[in-house]
């Protein structure tokens, strides 16, 4: 994973750190603004769509965390966002509504799922591991969807979003909007947290070289399948929101469509920098809306750009922009 | 019940059938280039539409199948040519995404020129009808007529690779691609034929199975997991471990599904039993490719570690 590598050359590492420390703080004081826009231009499906925008750039964060700093290709990443949304579902459907109960079980089963299948993908590498981690979120998928008692292939449409401590303030986009916002920042300190934490060093190291870091008396297997969980869970929290905020759960969130456009969220963004996802969501399901506007083949424009990036931008959406501003050596 | 047991066996030998073709193209591109291809499943519905296409301009579907496998063929060089070949070199997560970039681009460019809504093959009358097999099942003679096609095909996949000139510089790229690039073998040329070979293979897949199931953009996808399961339990870059994880696999899928249930109603009541046996059956296959990578993780038939 030479792409992976290169972002966290130790080429002046303060000014990177104080750099990403002010993208960070200056994309996300922009988000926190939007609900500003939208209440101006009087739109207010712009705050729910960047809910939206909001809840997969949670997902491609988590998914940053292992592509990225673990360089574990997880293609069946859109199931734990799956289990999130369904979570909220079918708990709703039993009538347990609030958000804290509906977190706890999304959490446990995504920790339980990416422990097994884990533990199995994770005796592999390279294009096993890609075809594994696929599979096994197909496995998840065809399970939702024959699960008829819950809507199957059709999904099922929430009668009202989730409640916090018996409270229903969740209902105002407004305060659904603020509380992804808040999510995803707290995520992305826990994350930074983690990637500079011993832990997020021996990951990383495993990253670059998986003998030496044997060699040297580490384990990296149950590190590897400790971010891996993680990751896990906290894509499961991007599906609590987004049942949500579409107040629908439906099985097509978990097919590997989504998990394709979540790697290349990651990947377009510029991987293994965290902020990257995060860039990279925005980017992508903006691209989507707007190319959406002019043909209801958007597809074909996403696969385009996708491969003129591979050819031609092997960093990312992030390598052009560092091309342009010229590189700070 | 021994007569659905037949019926569904058959059922799946031809699954396993058509998965094997999908998948020996796969994993002989992983095997000799350690290539992903995720736009693979889409030359096995480019396959199926361009026979249906043709079948329906000419007339006669032999006709149609004589001019879609060529054509299929041709595209596979086009796309290696323009691209694949600028992604030999790189690292697996590029070429799954410029190749799930192709996927869009192509099934989006399906649904443009054929549309959405399923296109119908009828069944060429010298293989309609059906037959009675044992004495005791009737079984549509077309469905006979891909298990053996495909059992045909699958020998001369063995003859080719095992005793031909070629397959000895296929099996050789397998093991060892750049002793074969200095030993002389134009290595620009094997890699574009493999390619062409695998294309052919999953094209005349998917113009075989046209009349038997509706041509639709989704076709590719679902087969294209299946392959991967296939390719996953049989070993990266063995032709013998497609083959034997393609049947197995095919025949798992069908008889869970029907049989599943059936069982279940032995310890569930009836209801909860579908209800259970639908809910699982999807699942087995995956179940059970957990199962071959608990013990052997590189696959039935795969000779190295897991690279």
């Amino acid at each position: 994973m030479s792409a992976a590598s290169s972002a966290t050359e130790p080429t002046a590492p303060r000014v990177r750190l104080l750099s990403r420390t002010v993208a960070a703080s200056a994309i996300f004081v922009l988000m926190a603004l939007i609900p500003v826009v939208s209440h101006l231009s009087d739109d207010p499906f712009l705050t729910l769509a960047f809910t939206r925008i909001l809840v997969f750039a949670i997902a491609a964060l988590s998914l940053d965390l292992i592509l990225g700093f673990g360089a574990l290709v997880s293609f069946g990443h859109a199931a734990y966002v799956g289990f999130g949304a369904y979570a909220v579902g079918v708990l709703m459907r039993h009538g347990v509504t609030d958000i804290f109960v509906q977190l706890a079980c999304a959490i446990g089963l995504s920790a339980v799922f990416a422990a097994i299948t884990g533990a199995i993908a994770l005796r592999t590498r390279g294009v096993y591991f890609i075809m594994i981690t696929l599979a096994f979120g197909q496995m998840a998928y065809f399970f939702f969807t024959s699960l008829s008692a819950y809507g199957g292939d059709d999904g099922m449409s929430l009668q009202n979003r989730s409640t916090v401590l018996g409270s229903d303030v969740l209902e105002s986009n407004l305060v659904l909007f603020y509380v992804t916002l808040g999510t995803l920042v707290g995520l992305y300190l826990m994350a930074t947290a983690i990637v500079n934490s011993r832990f997020g060093r021996v990951l990383q190291g495993t990253r670059e070289d998986a003998l030496r870091m044997q060699a040297i008396g580490f384990r990296p297997f149950r590190y590897q399948l400790a971010a891996f969980m993680i990751a896990g869970c906290m894509a499961s929290v991007a599906g609590v929101l987004l049942a949500n905020q579409a107040e629908f759960v439906s099985p097509a969130y978990m097919s590997w469509h989504r998990s394709g456009e979540l790697i290349v969220m990651v990947i377009l963004g510029g991987v293994g920098t965290l902020l990257g996802g995060i860039v990279g969501a925005v980017v992508v399901l903006l691209l989507e809306e707007w190319l959406s506007i002019f043909t209801t083949h958007w597809r074909m424009g996403l696969g385009l750009l996708l491969i003129l990036v591979v050819l031609f931008s092997p960093k990312g959406i992030g390598g052009i922009f560092e091309r342009v501003f010229g590189p700070r050596k | 019940m021994t007569n659905l047991f037949l019926l569904q066996l058959l059922n799946g030998v031809q699954l396993g059938i058509l998965l094997f073709l999908v998948a020996a193209g796969l994993t002989l591109i992983f095997g000799i280039m350690d290539f992903i291809n995720i736009a693979h499943g889409v030359l096995y519905m480019v396959g199926a539409y361009l026979v249906a296409t043709f079948a329906a301009m000419t007339g006669t579907f032999w006709l149609g199948l004589l001019i879609a496998l060529p054509a299929v063929v041709a595209f596979g060089l086009f796309l290696e040519f323009f691209l694949f070949r600028r992604l030999y070199d790189r690292s697996h997560l590029d070429q799954v995404l410029a190749t799930f970039g192709l996927m869009l681009i192509l099934t989006e460019g399906v649904r443009m020129i054929w549309g959405s809504s399923p296109i119908f093959v009828p069944v060429p009358d010298a293989l309609s009808g059906s037959i009675r097999l044992l004495g005791i099942i009737n079984y549509p003679v077309y469905r006979i007529a891909i298990i053996a096609a495909g059992f045909a095909v699958a020998i001369g996949l063995y003859v080719l690779i095992s005793h031909t000139r070629a397959g000895m510089l296929l099996r050789a790229g397998a093991s060892n691609r750049p002793m074969v690039s200095a030993l002389g073998v134009n290595i620009t040329w094997l890699f574009a034929a493999v390619f062409a070979f695998g294309a052919m293979l999953a094209g005349f897949a998917g113009a075989m199975v046209a009349p038997v199931l509706s041509v639709d953009p989704g076709m590719g996808e679902s087969v294209l997991i299946l392959a991967f399961v296939v390719v996953v339990i049989g070993g990266i870059g063995s032709v013998k471990g497609a083959f034997v994880a393609a049947i197995v696999v095919g025949v798992v899928d069908t008889m869970g599904r029907t049989f599943g249930p059936i069982l279940l109603q032995m310890v569930l009541d009836p209801s909860a039993a579908s209800q259970t046996g639908r809910t699982l059956a999807p699942m087995l296959i995956y179940i059970l490719m957990a199962l071959v990578l608990a013990i052997r993780p590189s696959g039935l038939f795969g000779r190295r570690g897991a690279a």
